[in-house]
Parts: C-alpha cells; sequence; structure tokens
C-alpha cells in the first residue's frame, strides 16, 4: 500500500476509503435481521388519504408518507386507475401508464386553455436556448416540423381529391 | 410561489403554485436556496418513465432553510440549513433500519422497486420537488442533514444526491488498491464516480463518453484517462487491449437508460420504447468487465426490462452491484471528504441560471449545449 500511495500522491486521499476485505454485500446493507420481522417494524404515523392514491398491488396498504400532488383526472385517470389493477410484475401496469401520460399532455393544453392561458410552446420547449446556442439544430427540428406539416397536409388533399 | 411545471416530454415552464402545507405530522416545508438539474430529470423530462404527471414539479437536489415544521419533527427547528437528500426515507422500515435509504418501504404507495424521490413521478411516490420557491419534506427527522459551518451552498446542494451517488458507485465496485475502473458516462454522475475510485484505491480510472468537452472535463476533473467510443472501435475490444486483454476489474454505469452507441438498442430502447430504454452502457460494462469482475449500476433504468447479456453475467462469474444511492447512510463521511478538499462538487457547477429560465436550463442540459455539465437553479427569493 505504501508504495503503492507514494505512486499516487498526486490524488489527494488516495486509497483513504479501501476496505480489502470487501465482500460481495459489503458496504450495501448493515444487515441487521430486521428482514425476518418481515412488515412487522413500528410503523410511522399514518398520513390521511386526503386525495386519491393509486396504491400497487404489490403491497397491503398505503405507505405511511403519501404524495398528493396531481391525483389522476380526466381520461388519463381512468386509464391510470386501470393499470393499477394489474401489479408492476406486468406489461398491463407500465404502458398503460405511458399511454395515459400522453393522453395527460392533451389535458394540460385544455386546462390551459380553459383557465384562459394560451400555453407558450416555444418557451416551454426551451427553444430560446437552441437558438442562442444551437441555430442549426433548431433549424432541423423546425424543418422536421415544417416537413411533417406539409405531408400531412398534401396526403389529406390527396385523399380528397 | 414560484414552481418547474412539467407540461409534457420536452415542455416545462415557471408556473405560480400554491405553497406546500405540512401534511404529515414528519414534514417540514423548506425554502429552497438551491436546487439542480440532473441526468435523472431528463428521463423524466424526455417522458421516459411511466406516471409523469402534467403539472409535477421536477427536483430531487435541493438544499434550504426550515420554514415550518409539524408537530413529530424533533431533529430539526425552524431556520436550520439542511441538505435534503434525493430520496425520502422513514427510518423505521426494515429497509432503513439496514441503511438501505434508498429503499424505503413507507414513502412510496404507487410502487414497491423503488421508494419515494422528490419531484421525480408518481412512481417514485407523487411528490413534488424543489425546483421551486419552497418544498414539503416529510421524515425530517430522517433525511435532512444540518449543513455545516462554512460550507458552500453550492457544495452542499452536490451532497443531495451527485457526490453520494458517484462515491456509492465507486463503493459498490469493492475496489481493490490498484484495481483499474473503467466508468462508462462522463456526466456529473460519472465525473464524480471516476474521482472516487481513487480514494478507494484505484490503480487506474478511465471513463468513457462521447462528448469531448466532458472527456476533457473529466480528465482534469477526476485526474484520469477519457476516451471517446466513437473514436476508439469497439468500446469492448478497447478496454480488453489496454487491459493486457483480461478486461476491466470494475465496470460502473454511469450513463443509464438513455444511452447512445448502439443502433440496435437505441432504435428498440428509446425511439420504439419496446425496452426500458437503451442499455448500451450496460452491455459494454457487462462485455468489458474481466471473469470474476464487478459490474456497478448507479444509471436508471425503466421498470419494465431491458435488452442485457445476461448470458455473459453468468459464464464470466460477474457480480452486478446497484441500488439508488443511500445519501444519508455516506452524508458524514462525504462532508469529512469536501471539508479536507478531497471532493470538490462545486467544481462541477457550470451553469447558475435563475428559476425563472428553467425551459431554457433543461434544454441545454438536455442537448449538452454550452460545454454545461451541471445547472444550478437560484430561486428569486435567494438572488438579492
Ligand atoms: N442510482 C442513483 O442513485 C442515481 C442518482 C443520480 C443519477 N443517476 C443516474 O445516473 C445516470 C447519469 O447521471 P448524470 O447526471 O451524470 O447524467 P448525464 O445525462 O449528464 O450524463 C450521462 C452521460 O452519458 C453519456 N453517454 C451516453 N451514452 C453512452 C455510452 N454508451 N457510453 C458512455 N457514455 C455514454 C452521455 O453523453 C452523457 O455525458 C443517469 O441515468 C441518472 O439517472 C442515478
Ligand atoms: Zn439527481
Ligand atoms: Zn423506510
Amino acid at each position: 500500500m505504501e508504495t503503492l500511495k507514494s505512486e499516487y500522491s498526486h490524488i489527494k486521499g488516495w486509497g483513504i476509503d479501501n476496505v480489502s476485505d470487501d465482500e460481495p454485500n459489503y458496504p450495501i446493507k448493515t444487515y441487521t435481521g430486521d428482514d425476518h420481522d418481515r412488515i412487522r417494524w413500528k410503523r410511522p404515523t399514518l398520513q390521511r388519504e386526503t386525495v386519491e392514491i393509486l396504491k400497487s398491488t404489490e403491497r397491503p396498504t398505503n405507505s405511511a408518507v403519501i404524495g398528493t400532488t396531481n391525483p389522476p383526472r380526466g381520461l388519463s385517470g381512468m386509464i391510470r386507475r386501470y393499470a393499477f389493477k394489474h401489479s408492476e410484475n406486468e406489461f398491463k401496469h407500465w404502458l398503460p401508464l405511458l399511454f395515459a401520460d400522453r393522453i395527460d399532455v392533451v389535458e394540460g393544453i385544455i386546462e390551459d386553455l380553459v383557465h384562459l392561458k394560451v400555453p407558450r410552446l416555444i418557451k416551454e420547449r426551451g427553444w430560446y436556448a437552441l437558438a442562442k446556442h444551437a441555430p442549426g439544430l433548431l433549424a432541423r427540428k423546425i424543418g422536421v416540423r415544417l416537413a411533417v406539416l406539409v405531408v400531412g397536409v398534401g396526403s389529406l388533399k390527396l385523399a380528397r381529391r | 410561489m414560484l414552481a418547474m411545471n412539467y407540461r409534457g416530454p420536452f415542455r416545462v415552464r415557471v408556473d405560480e403554485k400554491p405553497r406546500p402545507k405540512i401534511e404529515h405530522p414528519e414534514d417540514a416545508i423548506v425554502k429552497v436556496l438551491r436546487s439542480c438539474i440532473c441526468g435523472s430529470d431528463l428521463h423524466i423530462y424526455h417522458g421516459m418513465v411511466p406516471d409523469t404527471r402534467v403539472g409535477t414539479t421536477f427536483g430531487h437536489e435541493f438544499v434550504g432553510v426550515v420554514e415550518e415544521i409539524g408537530s413529530e419533527v424533533t431533529k430539526l427547528k425552524v431556520g436550520d440549513k439542511v441538505i435534503v437528500p434525493f430520496n425520502i426515507s422513514c427510518g423505521k422500515c426494515a429497509f432503513c433500519k439496514q441503511e438501505l435509504y434508498g429503499n424505503c418501504h413507507e414513502s412510496n404507495s404507487q410502487a414497491t422497486a423503488v421508494g419515494g424521490i422528490f419531484g421525480y413521478s408518481h412512481t417514485a411516490g407523487g411528490f413534488d420537488g424543489g425546483q421551486a420557491e419552497y418544498a414539503r419534506v416529510p421524515y425530517a427527522n430522517v433525511g435532512p442533514t444540518i449543513i455545516p459551518d462554512g460550507m458552500d451552498l453550492d457544495d452542499a446542494v452536490l451532497l443531495t444526491d451527485v457526490v453520494p451517488t458517484g462515491y456509492q458507485a465507486a463503493e459498490m465496485g469493492g475496489i481493490k488498491l490498484g484495481d483499474t475502473v473503467v466508468v462508462f458516462g462522463a456526466g456529473p454522475i460519472g465525473i464524480m464516480a471516476a474521482k472516487c475510485a481513487w480514494l478507494f484505491g484505484a490503480g487506474r480510472v478511465i471513463v468513457i463518453d462521447n462528448l469531448d468537452y466532458r472527456l476533457e472535463f473529466a480528465k482534469n476533473y477526476s485526474q484520469c484517462e477519457a476516451y471517446n467510443y466513437e473514436e476508439i472501435g469497439d468500446p469492448v475490444e478497447f478496454i480488453k487491449k489496454t487491459t493486457d486483454w483480461l478486461g476491466a476489474d470494475v465496470c460502473i454505469d454511469a450513463v443509464g437508460c438513455e444511452a447512445g452507441g448502439h443502433g440496435m438498442q437505441t432504435i428498440t430502447g428509446r425511439k420504439l420504447m419496446m425496452q426500458a430504454g437503451s442499455a448500451t452502457a450496460l452491455q459494454w460494462a457487462i462485455n468489458g468487465v474481466k471473469k470474476g469482475g464487478i459490474v456497478s449500476i448507479v444509471g436508471v433504468y425503466g421498470p419494465t426490462g431491458n435488452l442485457v447479456p445476461i448470458g455473459n453475467v453468468v459464464n464470466k462469474g460477474i457480480t452486478i452491484r446497484a441500488n439508488q444511492a443511500a445519501v444519508k447512510r455516506l452524508l458524514p463521511r462525504l462532508i469529512e471528504h469536501v471539508q479536507a478538499g478531497r471532493l470538490n462538487p462545486k467544481g462541477l457547477i457550470t451553469h447558475r441560471v435563475p428559476l425563472e429560465s428553467v425551459a431554457e436550463a433543461y434544454r441545454i442540459f438536455s442537448e449538452h449545449l454550452d460545454n454545461c455539465i451541471k445547472t444550478v437553479l437560484i430561486p428569486p427569493s435567494v438572488r438579492t
């Protein structure tokens, strides 16, 4: 160790935390045996459920503390409720959630409009930063959107004929 | 109060939101002094984490002043300045008791596979984060740690996640004196992991990424070797060659689910979302480590599944270790390292941005513009 230490003297603190008897489970967890009491630990005070909380099917009750932000709403909420009928082990849980997230975006825009707030899409997308630091990239993004629009309108016209 | 507000993939803004309230007797309300944008935030910003609801305030890396405490809070008082670990931990469950503070069972109803995390989707509990003027901090007796006198807030805010995660990445590597450690990813986490690998006695530290400015940064900051994976041919072959053909002793994945560098992984993982992100770095780590070596994963992946060469894990007898960093367990030691000058967290910060510019800040970090490594958001109330 001492010879190595001098070799690495340019690195402050080299080797200072080395644990040479490192075992596969050290030091991730300090084993106490508490696992064997299963879920019978003395629980913290339980937070009251004031909004709808979707609970994983893989646990019996809510956690003692719960996050109460953005409870499920609208169509996305219905999809989320469906997702939570399935365990975390299933795609039927995760894929609907991803889908609900996309619906939620549309609901977010409707929510804005209802509150007479027009979402500032350019600002929200951080495009001002792109204009400043990567105008080429911004031009590409705009180009792709324009192209999609042109193709879309074009095919609509064709379809009408 | 002002708070970051997620509106959908690649769309965020700052809005007026109601100030958080005490909802549980162990809650504290913290007035935020600094918050950061993390590589983990990019996964939710990009819409890759299921159950990321519109209206969520992100931000799991923040420090602040205790403004209000619930009736069961005994370890903090109003006015204390605190480091708030990114994981929410109760201190009482079987996992917290064994210092697995990143795996608490009493902080997330929505999923059992991950503990509660501030501002990190409903899959991580549905809590708002600290990219705001105030935040609700549950279990205030457990996680929050008083910022030691004289410690710079910029150092403190990086102790909420980046330093502990980088350190634990190296710790989980079980580094033996003289080991060769390869770190995938030269983001803040990879850079910190490389730096910490020396504390555990590594003999050689190599960082791999494809962004030259980050590699240059890593080389200086972490005093290590750094290579661009687009210039070295097959990275696994490169690692074999440079380790006398046996492979690295330890490989660290500090990239996670949005890795580039492998067409098939990128298409199936990031474009089609047929797997939980692209697992390129993990694949390289498994294939680049020696037989009987250790792969340490801190990069974040989604909850479904990924294509990784698990057969090679078996055939090579590799140990895989991974976790969300147990911030609270590591803080005392890491504070010592910072105070002794062995670690210089704030040296990672390249951007200090007003909270109101959050949309631009996310875009700059996400696209790796303006040589960005780490961004700190500063709320208006602490700027004057
Ligand atoms: N486990 C934890 O407790 C924990 C905590 C914080 C962050 N994280 C995770 O760690 C990861 C890194 O975080 P960060 O803040 O440094 O993020 P970052 O996005 O700033 O850095 C990721 C880096 O990986 C590089 N990269 C992409 N593909 C690569 C490849 N195939 N090989 C090598 N490098 C590649 C990117 O160019 C980028 O520089 C993220 O997945 C984040 O979610 C985990
Ligand atoms: Zn983070
Ligand atoms: Zn716990």
